[in-house]
């Protein structure tokens, strides 16, 4: 079938210009090392607060640590796309047979695979230091992180080839993925949160999978937050690629 | 090969409407070099954009390579090749892995496309650099890579956007050149230019653009020669008088004035023209001091019609 054969093309593409500099998969896990190393042990000493999860201190971060990843993984797929734009290539492609959808695909699955790469790393990481996982919480955790990978890296591409430029593309980014994250209950859980800042974490859709990555490492995998947090997460991720592709579709980008 | 009928696209911004192409009828031949000459923002590349999809027209109808741009925009897009002015490899990646991946998008299999790359390489002279990554090729490199590129599928027509802008003079004989092969191939080229020398040269036929409209087509010998024809320059010992009253008389003299000392004749062939005056002067016992001819170029054809240098505009 044409669409997987040229998203098959368009991801080695990509795996291709990705392998020939592979020390990026380190050097986006440094942020989320940092926070392991520095941040996370500030949370031991309020692990035993009344209103914090349960499970401990690192099956409450770790998880959230991993879809803050994802999310910031995904938002900087756009510069590679911004420096193609510029070197003509998008063009070029665009000129071909190729299919639209393959183009996004191509990328956005390059893009989850090394988010997934870059998790698996994390989460081995995390375990010396009292991360308590099972293998459905990880399988289930990875499915979260390409979720979070595919919806957003769409979106990001879509905003891309819509911006045209870094200069613009980075300040949005910034500005859409702090709010994101900080109504996420990515660093502090939402339960300390006052009644309103948790009515507008609400409205964040990442809020539902950090609940849903949590509920999985501790083993409550039947817990409704779970599904609730999967589904939301496969919404967010039918809308995003359906921009996306609606981006790479449009003749005039 | 082409053909449109008031081809147009406009452009909204905030405060109006820009008509960037205003209804452009045009006619490429099989296997002929087909120049769009124009100053920038003439309307060049839009069209060019137009005519291999990456644009919706705003009007108009056109075919390209015998199928529908509008109704059949899948199959223009399987017979052309288009190389862009921007260029269209990616820096980090080598000219082979580009070249093999173009015709991979086109349907080609691996092998099928390795070898088509290895060809290319060869025939663009640029085989040494074909396994390095492409930031590092000189300009001429790149451009004759973004020229392998548009070739892969072995397209029937070739869209080129300032092939040699940017180029250094030998790049750009060296690139013409290969315009040139690329016709006796049988491929139709159909490029754009603001550069006066290159139309002249390399072009069969060409269309001159200025503000969306196409002011003037044809062969570069025949725009040339509806300007003014060519002009000759000459002058007599002991004055130009007598000269001028002969020379004004005949047929072939279209006009003849006194300038700064000296008599310009338009006539249309001067190369026939000049033997016909040495030997009228002659029979008058006039002698010759000076005699020149002087062609027309194609920024006297751009003058007349728009009324502006195309070196200024440009």
């Amino acid at each position: 079938m044409k669409f997987l054969r040229d998203t098959w093309l368009v991801f080695n593409r990509y795996i291709g210009i990705f392998l020939r500099n592979p020390a990026w998969v380190i050097i986006g896990l440094i942020q989320p090392i940092l926070y392991l190393l520095l941040f996370a042990p500030l949370l031991k000493g309020i692990a035993s607060t009344r209103g914090f999860p349960p499970g401990g201190a690192y099956n409450v971060f770790v998880p959230g640590l991993l879809i803050q990843l994802g999310l910031f993984g995904a938002s900087g797929v756009g510069f590679g796309l911004i420096a193609e734009l510029r070197a003509g290539v998008i063009e070029r492609f665009r000129v071909t047979p190729v299919s639209r959808f393959a183009l996004l695909m191509g990328r956005a699955l390059r893009d989850i695979l090394v988010l997934v790469m870059q998790s698996l790393i994390l989460i081995l990481l995390s375990i010396p230091f009292g991360l308590h996982a099972t293998v459905a919480g990880v399988v289930v955790m990875l499915g979260l992180v390409a979720l979070i990978g595919l919806g957003m890296s769409s979106l990001c591409y879509a905003a891309a080839l819509a911006l045209r430029s870094e200069d613009s593309y980075a300040p949005l980014i910034f500005t859409v993925s702090l709010p994101l994250l900080l109504l996420s209950g990515v660093l502090l859980p939402l339960d300390f949160a006052p009644d309103w800042l948790k009515s507008v974490a609400a409205v964040n859709p990442l809020s539902y999978a950090v609940k849903a990555a949590r509920d999985m490492f501790n083993g409550h995998s039947g817990d409704p937050d779970v599904v609730r947090g999967l589904v939301i997460m496969v919404a967010l991720c039918i809308v995003g690629v359906a921009i996306g592709a609606r981006s790479f579709n449009r003749a005039v980008a | 090969m082409i053909e449109t009928h008031g081809l147009r696209r406009t452009f909204k911004t905030r405060k109006s409407v820009v008509e960037a192409v205003a209804g452009v009828d045009l006619k490429v031949e099989k296997g002929e070099i087909f120049g769009f000459l124009g100053p920038n923002g003439a309307g060049k590349t839009t069209t060019l954009r137009m005519l291999s999809t990456l644009l919706p027209p705003s009007g108009g109808e056109a075919t390209v390579a015998g199928a529908d741009l509008l109704k059949e925009p899948g199959k223009v897009r399987e017979r052309i090749g288009y190389v862009s002015q921007a260029g269209s490899s990616y820096p980090e990646v080598s000219g082979r892995t580009e070249l093999v991946l173009q015709g991979r998008l086109y349907g080609m299999s691996a092998r099928v496309a390795r070898e088509r790359a290895e060809e290319l390489l060869q025939a663009l002279d640029i085989a040494d650099a074909g396994d390095r990554q492409t930031k590092t090729y000189s300009g001429g490199q790149k451009r004759r890579l973004d020229i392998g590129i548009g070739l892969m599928h072995k397209p029937s027509l070739l869209f080129l956007d300032e092939p040699t802008t940017g180029l250094d003079p030998q790049s750009r004989a060296h690139m013409w050149d290969e315009v040139r092969g690329l016709r006796d191939t049988g491929t139709t080229v159909f490029l754009t230019t603001h550069y006066l020398e290159e139309a002249d040269a390399l072009c069969d036929r060409l269309a001159i653009i200025d503000h969306g409209k196409i002011v003037a087509e044809g062969t570069p010998d025949a725009l040339k020669r509806q300007v003014a024809g060519d002009v000759i320059t000459l002058g007599v010992e002991g004055g130009n008088d007598q000269a001028l009253a002969i020379l004004r008389a005949q047929s072939f003299v279209r006009e003849a004035t006194e300038e700064d000392g000296a008599v310009r004749l338009y006539v249309d062939h001067g190369e026939v023209a000049m033997p016909a005056i040495l030997r009228l002067l002659d029979g008058a016992g006039l002698v010759l001091a000076t005699l020149s001819l002087a062609r027309p170029s194609l920024d006297d054809v751009f003058l007349r019609q728009t009324g502006r240098s195309l070196r200024e505009a440009a």
